[in-house]
């Protein structure tokens, strides 16, 4: 009988290090990674809340975190990641019917949620210092 | 059994599927579709709250309507959260222990964080 109990040397497919970096491949690795940074930024949500729920003072102090500049510098990436996730997100959803995928089609939606992303997250840090007062 | 000549399908082959399904699948995207509107709503409760005082923060986020849509904002979020972790930890850490501890730590961390931010809601709603 052939020798079969081991599995078979099969070749495998070639990783990602093999392909040329396209735009596509790059923003679906920052979907991914900014899903896993907004899944801990939920503890900065619960934080926040429980704050609130405490005391005046718990309030305070979660407030003067978020309004130093580590704090606004997280909070700016939250802001980006929520945003780009949503976009990213909704050009899964996209994808998922079955349109979109044109060589065209499919650069175009991923450029539209990366600038988009961006755009967001301006506006609404534009209209949170200007119409709001800022973090304070 | 070193006559075997099976592949690891064959031991599989008779149990059935794993009975999850599309499962996994539907409520990934259930949740994405809920975490548009909810996400965009979250945001303008977050910027409207900016620079307001405790007592104005307390008295908005415990009104009905918001607390409501921060309900379900947390519950959307927190399942969508804890699936999509899922998949990346069954992708990238395939040590069986491993795997299964920190499988059982993602839905004990979405759990814990949804249930910790749902209760700070409900409290805030019954201080009002």
């Amino acid at each position: 009988m052939a020798e079969t109990k081991a599995p078979a040397q099969r070749p495998l497919s070639p990783h990602l290090f093999i392909y040329k970096p396209t735009l596509t491949m790059t923003m679906s690795i920052v979907h991914r990674i900014t899903g896993a940074g907004l899944y801990f930024g939920t503890l900065l949500l619960a934080w926040w809340l429980i704050a609130a729920a405490s005391s005046p003072n718990a309030y305070a102090g979660i407030g003067s975190f978020m309004s130093s500049f580590f704090g606004r510098l997280i909070l700016f990436g939250y802001t980006w990641a929520l945003m780009h996730h949503m976009l990213g997100g909704i050009r899964h959803l996209i994808w998922d019917t079955g349109r979109g995928f044109g060589p065209h089609e499919r650069e175009w939606l991923t450029v539209a949620s990366l600038v988009g992303s961006i755009s967001l997250t301006v506006i609404i840090w534009i209209v949170g210092y200007l119409f709001m007062g800022g973090p304070r | 059994m070193a006559e075997d000549m099976s592949t690891p399908l064959k031991h599989v082959r008779g149990f059935g599927a794993a009975k999850s399904g599309t499962g996994h699948f539907w409520r990934q995207r259930l949740t994405a579709v809920a975490n548009v509107p909810l996400t965009i709503a979250f945001v303008l409760i977050v910027v409207a709250l900016l620079g307001r005082n405790h007592a104005a923060v307390v008295q908005i986020l415990g009104s009905p309507l918001i607390a409501v849509i921060m309900l379900l904002f947390i519950m959307s979020v927190t399942t969508h959260m804890r699936i999509g972790m899922q998949v990346i930890i069954e992708d990238y850490v395939h040590d069986e222990g491993r795997k299964l501890i920190l499988l059982m730590a993602n839905t004990f961390f979405a759990i814990a964080v949804g249930l910790a931010s749902a209760f700070a809601i409900l409290m805030l709603s019954f201080k009002v």
